[in-house]
């Protein structure tokens, strides 16, 4: 691989635009996130920052802007005031290299652990079964939940369940891995166990993307951190320098503010 | 009333029992797949689909099944001579295939809107999580939104399998000879309607609740994620 491939950001935001209805949430928001980035996007409530990670994977479809993965721009096709998805294929298959990480985990309810792992590698991606079992198997152990396989995932705790549905992302091989506040729906005694499992996968390297609530977390591991107010990018630069020395009125508010609450 | 006359008279009309499950059977698959098709389209968001969709809907559940059933096998005999050119009249020319027809239409209608509630509540954040995989259109329907559904619908589909079972005794007014038929002869021939259709509504109970059974053991069968928690998992939960 030449420098420059190498040097490709693994996820470009390109002056992000999306609105519902009258209500502009994201107001042009650029980012490049490159391979092995950990990158924690903070904020309050309501500043765009779960809608921003949403428009990489197009469950939000952007308003304006452009959406860059692993250097393939998606297609999108204007519709109506807005824009739509041109290129069914592409999308799918962008997805399947930007995994995700639900609030809610998301498990299929009428599949065991093991099925949820192993139907997006049969299925989408094509991958031989037995292949696909053996690796499942490596990454249940892995999160720490090797004996609940058979299990279906109402019979989990939440903490447990979150473990599952990070496996089952993991499951798809993704160049890229988002995480939608991961451990917002935790018992505050589950949490551990989730944040634990997510700073291994950091400790390996990973590109990850990470809106979170988890202030500590985001400083202990993100080697990026990005504050997001109004739809705008208020702060940006690496994790130890923001949170010693913002730049933002606003961030250092946030900080105080969260850290003492 | 003669205990022994309503024995004679179960075991006479238990040669209507294949043609009844039969004509059950046909109804309910068909109807089973006009069900899916019509449901899909009513949820689907398009107009061109749910319009029609919900007009069929709208006129086979509000009109009786009987009247249905004179229609297409009387009345479809007023176009003879346009079915036969299309060939169609090998088909609408037989009471068997009329009353199949009729049941089916019926139960898709009553099927679609079971379907079209279990659909409904399919939970986004599970279609959701599908998506993010990668999985759109067909492969997203097979594998997690049917799935789901269906298990859905299963309990109240159960009951449309029931009704479909008793509504197939409308047919014997067409000349169908099934259990309800049997039973007409039988008392056109004793004049003992007493014994007779308690003979006949005999055997409708044990048709219908041996399928009562069959369906919650399906549902039971279908649904390992919604039994108890195994006492096992619940000790190594609470430690």
């Amino acid at each position: 691989m030449t420098e420059k491939a190498t040097m490709q950001p693994v996820i470009s935001l390109r002056n992000l635009r999306k609105s519902f209805g009258a209500l502009e949430v994201l107001k042009g928001i650029s980012l490049d996130a490159h391979k092995g980035d950990v990158i924690a996007i903070l904020g309050s409530s309501g500043s765009g920052k779960s809608t921003m990670l949403r428009c990489i994977n197009m469950l939000e479809i952007p308003t304006a802007g452009d959406v860059v993965v692993g250097g393939e721009t998606v297609k999108l096709k204007k519709q109506g005031h807005g824009l739509a998805i041109a290129d069914r294929r592409q999308i799918d298959g962008i997805r399947s290299r930007a995994a995700m990480v639900f609030q809610s985990f998301n498990l299929w309810s009428h599949m065991t652990i093991l099925e949820n792992l192993i139907e997006a590698p049969i299925h989408v991606q094509r991958r031989p079964r037995a292949e696909c079992i053996a690796e499942a198997m490596a990454l249940l152990e892995k999160v720490g939940i090797a004996d609940k396989r058979d299990a279906y995932p109402s019979h989990l705790s939440g903490g447990q369940q979150q473990r599952a549905a990070i496996a089952r992302a993991l499951a798809m091989h993704p160049d890229v891995m988002l995480f939608d506040e991961p451990t917002s729906a935790l018992d505050p005694e589950r949490v551990g166990e989730v944040l634990a499992v997510m700073r291994s996968l950091a400790d390996e390297g990973r590109t990850m993307l990470l809106v979170t609530h988890e202030i500590a977390f985001a400083r202990d591991v993100a080697t990026r951190v990005i504050f997001l107010h109004e739809g705008v990018i208020e702060e940006d630069g690496p994790a130890d320098e923001v949170f010693r020395n913002p730049k933002s009125e606003r961030f250092r508010r946030f900080i105080s503010n969260t850290q003492h609450g | 009333m003669d205990p022994v006359f309503v024995r004679d008279s179960f075991l006479q009309l238990l040669s209507g029992v294949p043609l009844t499950l039969e004509l059950t059977a046909f109804a309910f698959v068909i109807g089973l797949v006009l069900a899916v098709l019509i449901a899909l389209m009513q949820v689907s968001g398009l107009r061109v689909l749910r319009m029609p969709a919900s007009a069929y809907v709208f006129v086979i559940r509000g009109t009786p099944l009987l009247v249905q059933i004179f229609l297409i096998y009387y009345g479809l005999g007023q176009f003879r001579p346009t079915l036969q050119s299309l060939g169609l009249w090998q088909f609408f020319r037989e009471a068997y295939w009329c009353g199949i027809l009729a049941l089916s239409l019926n139960s898709a209608a009553y099927g679609s809107e079971v379907l079209r509630g279990a659909l409904l509540s399919v939970s986004r954040r599970e279609i959701e999580a599908a998506k993010a995989c990668g999985m759109s259109g067909l492969l997203l329907y097979r594998r997690i939104i049917l799935p789901l559904a269906l298990r859905q619908a299963l309990p109240a589909y159960g009951n449309e399998l029931i009704l479909m079972v008793k509504a197939t005794s409308l047919v014997s007014i067409i000349t169908m000879m099934e259990v309800t038929g049997v039973a007409a002869r039988l008392i056109s021939e004793t004049y003992r309607p007493v014994e007779v259709f308690i003979a006949a509504g005999t055997i409708y109970l044990i048709i219908n609740f041996l399928l009562t059974r069959a369906v919650s053991m399906l549902d039971w069968w279908l649904t390992p994620h919604l039994r108890g928690l195994p006492t096992t998992d619940k000790t190594e939960q609470a430690k």
